[in-house]
């Protein structure tokens, strides 16, 4: 009995200790490459092992029967195999399929900068904006040291591709902006109206972008707002150009947040500093109000609130040109509201919402003429035209309806709508006293479909269609976006995109009652781009042709549109080169574009490169954070060619407008500096951030001009150059924050 | 007799189901010592994930999983000073989620809390430049947490150290502060008591490291 038991009891232990079998092979991809680092192993068991570096696993198990194999690995899919193990050895090789992820997936970048810190191909960080040196603080300033934009000083906006300021178009939370730079002075570049800091991310598109946006021929800004902030914080700013408070307040539960800022600035100080060419009567000042609140409406939804109210104004004199003995004149008072509300939602678990609404009030009164010596209004005979007063109101309103649905992997479908509204109205008064009113309701339907299809993580495909219905031109466009692209190694990636553009002609100039067609644009792109986390390649090809340009003529006071059949061409390539790795500490980029542009438009008399563009443009940047001193030390030059410039005039003979004159300018060079000096970085216990700026633009004196203005009869010119040669920015920005580790701390003592 | 017996092994294999399950821990434990490669770290989350999946209701399996895919990430981006975001935020995404899973086993505890500071100091570590704002507060909270619920846990004085040791002097870190904290963890390690021979026990060897890389 007992030898029996025993007998039993070994074949029970034997039974649970039955030899250990192996399982062993290789892991490959798709692309019969080994993958290293996966985990092998069987379902519900400990057993497994890690593949090497060859994509080897061995392991051994004491399991039997059917079991299931299974293998992860972060960017794959996972693999799962059923297995029927008996007593012998197991060799099975295992093919594992990439998982479509942002992180891997090929990007669709033609045309586009990003500056944001959420994806991994971006070019800029959004401090980048800031520490640009020759960016002055200015969002549009530090794209100007990207390929693909112009060097134009004497006005304001993003000159891009061979396409004027008004071309390129600003949208914020998806919304589009109107005003989004202070009103144009003769001759001296405005700021943009919104501080670089209340925006995280901002993408640059040269070109071939979304269905999403429309209005815009050549180029679309895309800015985001910040969301909840991180902390309940007041600030201060002292500079030698303006004051500034506010105070940001974060809930409790940090589900919210409100903010409030004020910003007076008077150039007064820093004029007597920097002598100005403009004599000035009344210096520029600003009063700038903001406010914002932030609410999050679930786990993943946010309802975002910034508005804005500013007012400004300065007069200046300067020597007429037309007339030796006189002065001419220019005023101009300003006074602006915005509002734009946004909200991003998720809708259940695919659907996706983004919803924004905008309004905008803008008010300016100009005044401009002639003068005598001792500032005293005067018509001048034959000058008289020069003598007027405007007053130009606006209202616009922009809503937009984005809803996406994510379908598998990354690949997804937008679909929305959008309406814009606008009402400019416009009361010219000339010398004598004859007002010319004018008014230009526009309503501007718009609905748009697109998907992003990612085929495998190498091959994508943005295919979009965007539909718009012009209330005032009474016409409609279907215009078609199509974009690839493919990855061709690790991280190198080449991409393409095709698209048509339609815009409203400037409507200042539609003045009568003709036909008019939308401006239309058809963009080429072909783009390489290498980028790893410390370096940036790309190179670009485009070619964008122009159709229904504006064509003007001068009706006696006033230029009007004439019809709507001008036309034009711009191609070019681009290289940008950023480098943070090969000089330690050091952070760098190149760029460079070649443009060659003609268009025939406005009162051109014939197809010409018209003077906002130049052949070569080049930047470099220059970037360096010193530890020991805290301070961020940043260069940058700039390089133009010329620019063409030229007068036209209506010739009575021949019934035609003439080039009298014709010139080029001399080549642009612009050298700026900049420290950012940041004594509290680092210390956990600051109650203070503070940031103090230095910044000098033209360090060098570099004689610079813009262009030429002529007298009315085309008999003298002067250069336009820069108000000042160099300009020197000096400031103090406070913050003062109960940071979130205080907050830990002092909740937990 | 053979009811006994069968009872009895029936019995064992019951408590072996366990034992197993602690052998199987204190073996990949073991090594967690001797590992100092980004390969080894992987092979052995792998390890304690695929020990997850079977034993559920355990959160030390996870919450070792989540531990050695931080120290993995560590190491891939060793001696760089930023730029191997791309590399890390995988991991760091992952060690995320391993760790939530622990949480939802465990509920809040110091040792969690310590692993979510590691996650974000590899993130923040990925690039530093322009993430320090965001994942510096981040890994201070976690760390403030995880002092608030157990002030004798060695190992948030080590990690304590390890910030003021890396972080360079201009931006508050320093060598002196960093050994004062590695000799307060090794105090704390004296009287440590690990609730099992299978919870959170390890530190002590580095403190001594950093200590040694000071003096």
């Amino acid at each position: 009995m007992s030898k029996w038991i025993l007998v039993l009891a070994m074949a029970l232990v034997t039974g649970l200790l039955k030899a250990q079998v192996t399982i062993s092979g290789r892991v490959l991809d798709q692309k019969n490459k080994p993958v290293s680092g996966v985990s092998v192993g069987l379902r519900d068991s400990y057993d497994g092992a890690t593949s090497d570096s060859l994509g080897n696993y061995r392991f051994t198990t004491s399991e039997r029967g059917k079991k299931i194999l299974e293998a992860s690995s972060i960017g794959f899919r996972s693999f799962e195999l059923e297995l029927d193990i008996q007593g012998l050895s197991i060799q099975q090789d295992i093919i594992l399929r990439e998982e479509i992820s942002e992180l891997k997936a090929v990007v669709i970048s033609a045309g586009t900068f990003e500056a944001s810190d959420r994806k991994k191909a971006t070019v800029l960080n959004p401090i980048d904006i800031v520490t640009t040196a020759s960016g002055n603080g200015d969002v549009t300033g530090a794209l100007k040291s990207l390929p693909g934009a112009q060097q134009v000083g004497e006005s304001e906006g993003l000159f891009v591709r061979g396409g004027t300021a008004q071309e390129t178009r600003t949208y914020i939370d998806g919304t589009l902006v109107n005003n989004f730079f202070y009103s144009s002075v003769p001759n001296i570049a405005q700021r943009g109206r919104f501080s670089p800091f209340i925006f995280k991310g901002t993408i640059f598109s040269t070109g071939g972008y979304s269905a999403l946006y429309g209005q815009a021929l050549s180029s679309a800004l895309i800015l985001e707002s910040i969301d909840i902030p991180e902390q309940t914080s007041a600030n201060i700013g002292v500079t030698m150009l303006s004051l500034s408070a506010g105070y940001q307040h974060l809930a409790k539960n940090k589900q919210s947040s409100f903010g409030l800022n004020y910003g007076y600035s008077d150039l007064t100080l820093a004029f007597a500093i920097i002598k100005q060419r403009q004599e000035y009567q009344q210096v520029p000042v600003y009063h700038n109000a903001d406010a914002n609140f932030r609410i999050r409406t679930s786990k993943t939804g946010i309802l975002k609130y910034y508005g804005t109210f500013s007012t400004n104004e300065l007069s200046f004199f300067q020597p007429s040109i037309d007339t030796p003995g006189y002065k001419s004149g220019f005023g101009i008072s300003n006074l602006n509201t915005y509002h734009n509300l946004s909200w991003r939602e998720n809708l259940g678990k695919k659907w996706k919402m983004n919803a924004g609404i905008s309004y905008t009030y803008n008010k300016d009164k100009i005044r401009s003429g002639l003068y005598t010596m001792d500032k005293q209004p005067v018509v001048v005979d034959g000058l008289a035209f020069r003598n007027f007063y405007q007053e130009r109101q606006g209202n616009y309103a922009n809503a937009k309806l984005v809803l996406e649905r994510r379908l598998a992997g990354l690949t997804m479908i937008r679909v929305g709508g959008e309406y814009n509204y606008s009402d400019d109205r416009s009361d010219y008064t000339t010398w004598n006293g004859i007002v010319f009113p004018f008014q230009a309701k526009e309503h501007i339907k718009a609905a748009f479909a697109e998907t992003d299809i990612y085929l495998t993580n190498d091959l994508a495909a943005k295919i979009g269609g965007r539909y718009e219905h012009s209330s005032l031109l009474n016409r409609q466009s279907i215009a078609p976006r199509l974009s690839l692209a493919y990855k061709t190694g690790k991280n190198g990636q080449a991409s393409v995109a095709y698209g048509v553009f339609y815009q409203n002609p400037d409507i200042r100039y539609l003045t009568g009652s003709a036909d008019f067609n939308f401006a239309k644009a058809t963009h080429y792109i072909a783009q390489y781009q290498r980028v790893t986390s410390l370096q940036t390649f790309r190179a670009e090809v485009f070619y964008k042709k122009y159709d229904d340009l504006i064509k003007t003529k001068f009706n006696g006071a006033l230029e009007a549109a004439s019809g709507t059949d001008g036309y034009g061409d711009a191609k070019g390539f681009e290289f940008f080169w950023r480098d943070k790795q090969t000089i330690k500490n050091l952070d760098y980029w190149i760029s460079y574009s070649y443009l060659d542009t003609k268009r025939d438009f406005l009162n051109f008399p014939s197809v010409t490169q018209p003077n906002f563009a130049t052949r070569h443009t080049a930047s470099l940047v220059l970037k360096k954070f010193v530890t020991k001193l805290k301070m961020n030390i940043n260069g940058a030059y700039n390089f133009a060619t010329g620019r063409p410039y030229y007068y036209i005039m209506f010739n009575p003979q021949s019934g035609k407008n003439e080039f009298v004159d014709k010139g080029r300018t001399i080549d642009y060079h612009n050298l700026s500096f900049s420290l950012n000096y940041l004594p509290s970085i680092g210390k956990k216990d600051a109650k203070m951030f503070a940031v103090y700026v230095l910044s000098v633009s033209n360090v060098f004196n570099f004689y610079q001009e813009y262009g030429y203005e002529y007298s009315y009869n085309g008999y003298r010119k002067q250069a336009i150059v820069p108000p000042s040669r160099v300009f020197v920015f000096l400031g103090a920005f406070l913050s003062f924050g109960v940071d979130r580790t205080d907050d830990a701390i002092n909740n937990n003592l | 007799m053979l009811l006994l017996l069968i009872c009895m092994l029936t019995k064992t294999s019951v408590f072996s189901q366990s034992d197993k399950y602690v052998k199987a821990m204190e073996d990949k434990l073991a090594q967690v010592e001797k590992t100092g490669t980004a390969d080894g770290w992987k092979d052995l989350a792998n390890s304690f994930e695929r020990i997850a999946d079977v034993e559920k209701a355990q959160w030390l399996p996870y919450y070792y999983a989540a531990f050695s895919r931080v120290m993995g990430g560590y190491m891939l981006g060793n001696g760089q000073a930023g730029g191997f975001a791309d590399k890390t935020d995988p991991e760091a995404d992952k060690a995320d989620e391993l760790i939530n899973k622990a949480l939802s086993l465990s509920g809040e505890n110091s040792e969690i809390w310590c692993v979510r500071k590691m996650i974000a100091t590899l993130r923040m570590s990925a690039d530093p430049m322009s993430r320090w704002q965001t994942f510096g507060p981040v890994a201070a909270e976690a760390l403030q947490k995880a002092k608030q619920m157990d002030p004798a846990n060695p190992r948030v004085y080590l990690l304590e150290g390890q910030d003021k040791f890396y972080t360079p002097e201009q931006f508050g870190g320093s060598k002196s502060e960093a050994k004062a904290l590695f000799e307060e963890a090794l105090k704390k390690f004296e009287s440590f008591k690990p609730a099992s021979s299978i919870h959170p026990a390890w530190g002590a060897s580095q403190a001594r490291f950093f200590l040694a890389q000071i003096q």
